[in-house]
């Protein structure tokens, strides 16, 4: 109880281990998914629009 | 707490994406347009304002991807996150996502030869997340036996080499190619810079100044 009381003074804004773990695995697979759309699928259209990004962020692009 | 911590992200993202697409205007993007002129086959969009404002798009996109990683990354080290640390993540990024891969893959201008799409795509992947998995156990594993196995993770995909041609001739001159790549890692390195400063200055404010604190564990 009383270190409880001593973390909660000492580390600010707190977040419960399983919700930043939640949030941090969705964080990631969602970065993830979108980073994949927008460099690597090849899909004509996509490939079209994101052609400079992927270049200059030195992805493979073609 | 933690949807503001995501929104964060997403307006570190938003904003790095604009910025970048500025500054790839002054280097980038013209030696893209000019190597063009040597290639064969036309793959690219056509030049004009359409071709920048999708450009903008998927590079606000590129930046969303890259701040949610970043996220991903401080929520599941249970690190704290203000300015400072923001930089420092952005130049983990920088060192993950574009000086690991290009050491090994040069950046690529239109009419560049280079090997199958796939192979490279590949070689990228697993650079980035071996380089990435690296910098963390450096940052976060202090014991000699963690070093080792992160020095193995950092030189392995370099051992086992990145896809080249033996005989990559390309249409596109030598000193174009120079100019790009310095042009390319330059911005890069900046538009990691402006979305880890970002990222971490937005989540001291949304935090009320106090940073998002590591718990301790």
């Amino acid at each position: 109880m009383l270190s409880q009381q001593i973390t909660s003074q000492t580390s600010g804004l707190e977040i419960s281990d399983t919700t930043r773990i939640g949030a941090g695995l969705f964080a990631l697979f969602f970065g993830a998914f979108l980073l994949y759309f927008t460099v690597f699928a090849q899909a004509s259209v996509l490939h079209n629009a994101a052609h400079d990004t992927r270049h200059a962020i030195t992805a493979p692009c073609h | 707490m933690l949807t503001r911590i995501l929104l964060a992200a997403l307006l570190a993202g938003v904003l790095s994406g604009v910025f970048v697409t500025a500054a790839q205007e002054l280097r980038v993007t013209p030696l893209i347009i000019e190597a063009e002129t040597y290639e064969n086959v036309g793959v690219a969009p056509d030049t004009g304002i359409e071709r920048t404002f999708f450009t903008f798009v998927t590079n606000v996109l590129v930046g969303v991807s890259f701040a949610l990683i970043l996220t991903a990354g401080v929520l599941l080290t249970k690190t704290s996150l203000d300015l400072r640390s923001g930089l420092v993540w952005g130049m983990g990024g920088f060192i993950a996502f574009v000086l690991a891969p290009n050491f090994g893959l040069s950046p690529e201008l239109p009419g560049m030869a280079a090997a199958e799409l796939p192979s490279r795509q590949g070689w990228w992947i697993f650079t980035v997340m071996a380089t990435a998995a690296a910098l963390l156990i450096f940052a976060f594993k202090q014991k000699i036996f963690w070093m080792l196995g992160g020095l193995a993770l950092l030189l392995a995909p370099h051992i086992y080499g990145a896809p080249v041609l033996a005989t990559a001739q390309s249409v596109v001159p030598a000193s174009l190619a120079a100019q790009f790549a310095v042009a390319t890692i330059v911005t890069s390195l900046l538009f990691w810079l402006v979305l880890g400063g970002v990222l971490g200055w937005l989540v001291e404010r949304v935090t009320g100044n106090q940073g998002l604190k590591g718990q301790p564990s």
